[in-house]
């Protein structure tokens, strides 16, 4: 069975200075996926995908490499950092430990379901304002988690805050700024916080 | 097109046609091509000499730098982006950025040491007021009128007094080459007249950052890539003694497992395949024990160092030591530590015939092209490294090792290869930041200032990054069987051994372990942070056995009136009082919070940015727990160029550096690492961040800028130290300040 990856067109954002570099490097083509055995239809960001995987292969591998969906990353495959986290059903979930199996039917929202650099969803928004990012490489968690929060507690206490994202790791230091940005995003009310559901 | 890789064109046939490729896609290798905009052409080969090495500007105005030092997260491609635009009087987003490719950036050296904006920095600004006087040249001529009458600005030159007469940059010399040396002749601005540096500009990568749509190294796919994972043994040194090829050969996808001496590795089709294999190969090492045991680490640095080397003296220490009425002594200790990236190491290699290209987040592009093309048996010039963005870098870590592993894989199945290193791999195999031993004494004498100070450090190397030679990536050394020396930077071990105070009688001694089974290299700050650990703890003992208040003590030894007044501001904005007294024992085991505060200050490599620390702790006796609730930062380096990335580098050092202080140690048995994952190796959560960081950043726009990516971190540890015995009496020595630590430390205090 074939998968076709579908690549999104990398669009310059707002200042138009990724001119350059990144959509350069990254592949466009149909790429052949043999041996993958079972397809299963998933629904990402308010889309039904057809994919092919073993049962038990991680969310986070079938997110990234057959949808072509960045935002997951793969930080320790255990469960322990958080960089992988996406929204399953509304709730936050760690997709380097959900078999892709386990998520047929359900609405599975990514950060790029949030929002994009045009349009950014008002976390995103807020961890610009507060440039809360150093590498970056785990402000997926970061907002995945605090976009879940703020859909059930709204005005959370900053004790409030600092637990919820207690499980995710960061290590470039960027805490103060994350949270800073939880908070604004809080207090600027989050209209569509888990983005969109389909 | 042809998808082969297009080393074997020329740089000009490729640039050629980039302003069409810009806005078109293609398959690869658009990488090697659409590298400028609007049709510029950029160099042949880029030298540092030349201006069109370093930027172009193409027929749509746009500029396109190539700068050698790249984007680790820190902030620096926004930084030296407005270093371009204030010189080149051209608007921001105008500029187009290329990093670390080893075929089209100049070689600025590696992204190291806090150098990005101070060395590399200053060699963009050379570069962009060369372009600048070149391009006022190009209009005097066009425009018919002297230099002197005209004017820049938005990337126009006009005629003073006369908008009608104006020329765009784009029009002026658009796609064409200034064929110019940077003669260094052209006047830079006076920094009273910046527009764009000194604001806090916002991070340019940070939408992308934010939305998923930045291209890490690990987001980069090719067409016909596949998956590999490595197999690593239990360390190296270990040997293989069977591998069964077989054990996997059933499972789906597997291509090939790879073995290399004992290299071996396995690719797969898909990444979970590959995952799937590498743990399911049967693979059998014989690993001998070669770890000295945790508790013996200490004393295994002694009896290894043969040598000794003298830092710095003044007077007579020892002498001094021996006429001092009340001597004081202290053995500090650190633990090896890691970078621990939140991303594992990543690398995708597509390795040809005829050449190969590895996208590397590492700190060096053009330094791996040599090793890693003596691993692959091919020429330096058929090898092209492009750095592309990692996870957190902090130091040398895996990103050099992991390209390594790709290149191999990948040459060894024909097709682009991405590796990445599982959570165990990442802890196990990166290079650490090595443990250090330190033994103080000295005294004050009756006239209340410093008598005697001397200072023996032992430590492994802080510096082992690749050479020629492959046998210093990970890769080469399984394939030949043994390690190679990496390059070795003998400044780094000594980084701020010595302190800046004016001393009579100093003597400071490093001891150089050179060589332990345990890889180490440069770790954020290399031996910054656990020299000041060491020297800022000293000082601060010194203070308290001598009842002077320790910033009164530390004052009495400086002269540099950055130096004091980075100290003053952090006193006052911290509201320090000062204190003689040593602090009131806890006495009890009490759950009764103890509240502390600490100072501490260093001159970063001591010649670079000045930075004072207050941290404010409580202390739980009962239970030894630390937490840092408070911690004042003022900070000197020199010429700000954007506040808020300042801003953002110095939250981040410090927070680093309460990890580390606090929770950081690499765990070992005596075969191999034995922390491998976040419960192993754990860092700092959200729940143990400080309540405030509270920042004074003095600017001084008369001072060259200096690096601000490591500095914050070096007064951390003893900052922390001193609060803890502020705040109980108990001097904690060793790193990092567990639980256990502490209430040994408090046990202790009582006797």
């Amino acid at each position: 069975m074939l998968a076709r990856t579908t690549e999104l067109v990398h669009t310059c954002h707002a200042s138009s200075m990724t001119a350059v570099t990144p959509d350069d490097i990254r592949g466009e083509a149909t790429v052949l996926m043999p041996y993958a055995s079972t397809a299963l239809r998933i629904r990402v960001n308010g889309a039904d995908h057809d994919v092919s995987a073993e049962p038990d292969t991680p969310l986070l591998f079938v997110l990234r490499n057959e949808l072509s969906l960045n935002g997951p990353k793969f930080g320790c495959g255990l469960g322990q950092c958080g960089a992988c986290t996406v929204h399953i059903d509304g709730a936050p979930r760690r997709s380097c430990v959900t078999a892709v199996s386990a998520v047929a039917g359900k609405a599975i929202v990514t950060l790029e379901g949030l929002g994009t650099p045009e349009r950014p969803h008002p976390l995103q928004r807020a961890f610009i304002d507060e440039q809360a990012a150093q590498c970056g490489y785990c402000i997926n968690g970061m907002i995945m988690r605090a976009a879940a929060l703020l859909a059930s507690t709204p005005r959370p206490s900053r004790d409030a805050i600092v637990s919820a994202m207690d499980a995710n790791l960061c290590r470039c230091g960027t805490h103060m700024r994350i949270v800073r940005a939880i908070e604004r995003a809080a207090a600027g009310g989050v209209a569509s916080p888990t983005g969109r559901e389909g | 097109m042809s998808t082969s890789p297009s080393f074997s064109r020329s740089r000009r046939e490729f640039l050629a046609d980039a302003g069409i490729l810009v806005v078109g896609f293609s398959l690869f290798p658009r990488a090697l091509r659409a590298r400028s905009s609007g049709g510029a052409e950029h160099a042949a080969a880029p030298s540092a000499d030349a201006l069109d090495s370093w930027l172009v500007i193409g027929r749509d105005d746009r500029v396109t730098v190539y700068a050698g030092k790249v984007e680790l997260g820190t902030g620096v491609s926004t930084s030296l982006r407005q270093i371009v635009a204030e010189e080149l009087d051209v608007p921001l987003e105008r500029i187009a950025w290329v990093q670390g490719d080893s075929q089209l950036t100049v070689d600025q050296g590696r992204t190291v040491g806090s150098g990005s904006v101070k060395r590399g920095g200053a060699q963009l600004r050379r570069a962009a007021a060369e372009a600048r006087q070149a391009l006022l040249e190009l209009a005097a001529e066009q425009l018919n009128v002297p230099v002197s009458r005209l004017e820049m600005a938005d990337g126009v030159v006009s005629v003073a007094g006369d908008a009608s007469r104006r020329l765009t940059y784009g029009a002026l010399i658009g796609g064409g080459r200034f064929e110019r040396t940077i003669s260094g002749r052209p006047p830079v601005k006076d920094p009273a007249a910046y527009r764009v540096v000194g604001r806090p500009i916002p991070r340019v990568e940070i939408p992308a950052k934010v939305t998923g749509k930045h291209v890490y190294v690990h987001d980069v796919r090719l067409p016909g890539m596949v998956h590999g994972r490595v197999v690593r043994p239990p360390r190296v040194g270990a040997t293989l003694e069977s591998i069964d090829e077989q054990s996997v050969a059933t499972l789906p996808g597997v291509i090939r497992v790879v073995r290399k001496g004992t290299f071996v590795g396995v690719v797969a089709e898909r990444e979970e395949q590959a995952v799937r294999a590498a743990k399911a190969v049967n693979a059998k090492w014989a690993a001998t024990p070669v770890l000295p045991d945790a508790a013996d680490l200490y004393a295994s640095f002694k009896s290894l160092a043969t040598t000794e080397r003298v830092v710095g003296a003044t007077g007579d220490a020892a002498a001094a030591l021996r006429s001092a009425s009340r001597p004081v002594r202290a053995t500090y200790r650190w633990p090896f530590q890691l970078h621990a990236s939140i991303g594992p190491s990543c690398a995708v290699a597509d390795v040809r015939g005829d050449g190969a290209t590895v996208y590397s987040a590492t700190q060096g592009a053009h330094q791996l092209v040599t090793p890693i093309a003596a691993l692959l048996g091919m020429s330096s010039d058929k090898v092209r490294v492009v750095f592309t963005e990692g996870s957190g870098c902090y130091g040398h870590n895996g990103a050099d090792d992991v390209a390594a592993d790709a290149a191999l894989l990948s040459q060894a199945v024909g097709r682009p290869v991405r590796v990445q290193w599982s959570r165990e791999d990442e802890h196990a195999w990166e290079p650490e930041g090595p443990a250090m031993l330190f033994e103080m004494a000295g005294a004050v004498g009756g006239d209340g200032t410093i008598a005697a100070w001397t200072y023996d450090a032992w430590t492994p190397t802080h510096g082992a990054r690749p050479t020629r030679d492959p046998a210093t990536l990970v890769a080469g050394t399984l394939v030949a069987g043994k390690a190679a020396a990496g390059e070795f930077f003998s400044g780094g071990g000594e980084r701020n051994a010595r302190t800046t105070y004016s001393l009579p009688n100093e003597r400071v001694t490093s001891h150089p372990v050179p060589s332990f089974p345990i890889r180490t290299s440069s770790l954020r700050g290399l031996g910054s942070p656990q020299n000041s650990f060491a020297n800022e703890s000293f000082i601060d003992e010194l203070a308290s056995a001598a009842g002077i208040d320790p910033i009164e003590l530390r004052r009495r030894h400086l002269s540099d009136p950055r130096a004091l007044a980075v100290i003053d501001a952090a006193a006052k904005r911290a509201g320090w009082t000062p204190r003689a007294k040593a602090p009131v024992r806890s006495g009890s085991a009490s759950a009764q919070i103890r509240k502390g505060r600490g100072f501490a200050y260093v001159q970063y490599d001591r010649t670079e940015a000045y930075v004072a620390a207050v941290v404010d702790v409580d202390v739980r006796p009962d239970t030894g727990s630390v937490r840092v609730r408070r911690v004042c930062v003022a900070h000197d380096c020199g010429l700000i160029v954007n506040p808020d990335g300042l801003r953002n580098q110095i939250e981040g050092n410090v927070v680093q550096a309460i990890s580390r202080t606090l929770k950081e140690a690499v765990r070992f048995d005596s075969t191999r690492v034995t922390g491998v994952d976040w419960t192993g190796y754990p860092i700092l959560r959200f729940s143990e961040i400080p309540e405030a960081i509270d920042l004074e950043l003095i600017d001084r726009p008369d001072q060259p800028s200096v690096g601000a990516g490591e500095a914050a971190t070096s007064p951390m540890p003893a900052a922390i130290a001193n609060a803890i015995f502020d705040a109980t009496g108990a001097r904690v020595r060793q790193v990092p300040f567990t639980a256990d630590r502490v209430r040994a430390a408090l046990r202790a205090s009582k006797v």
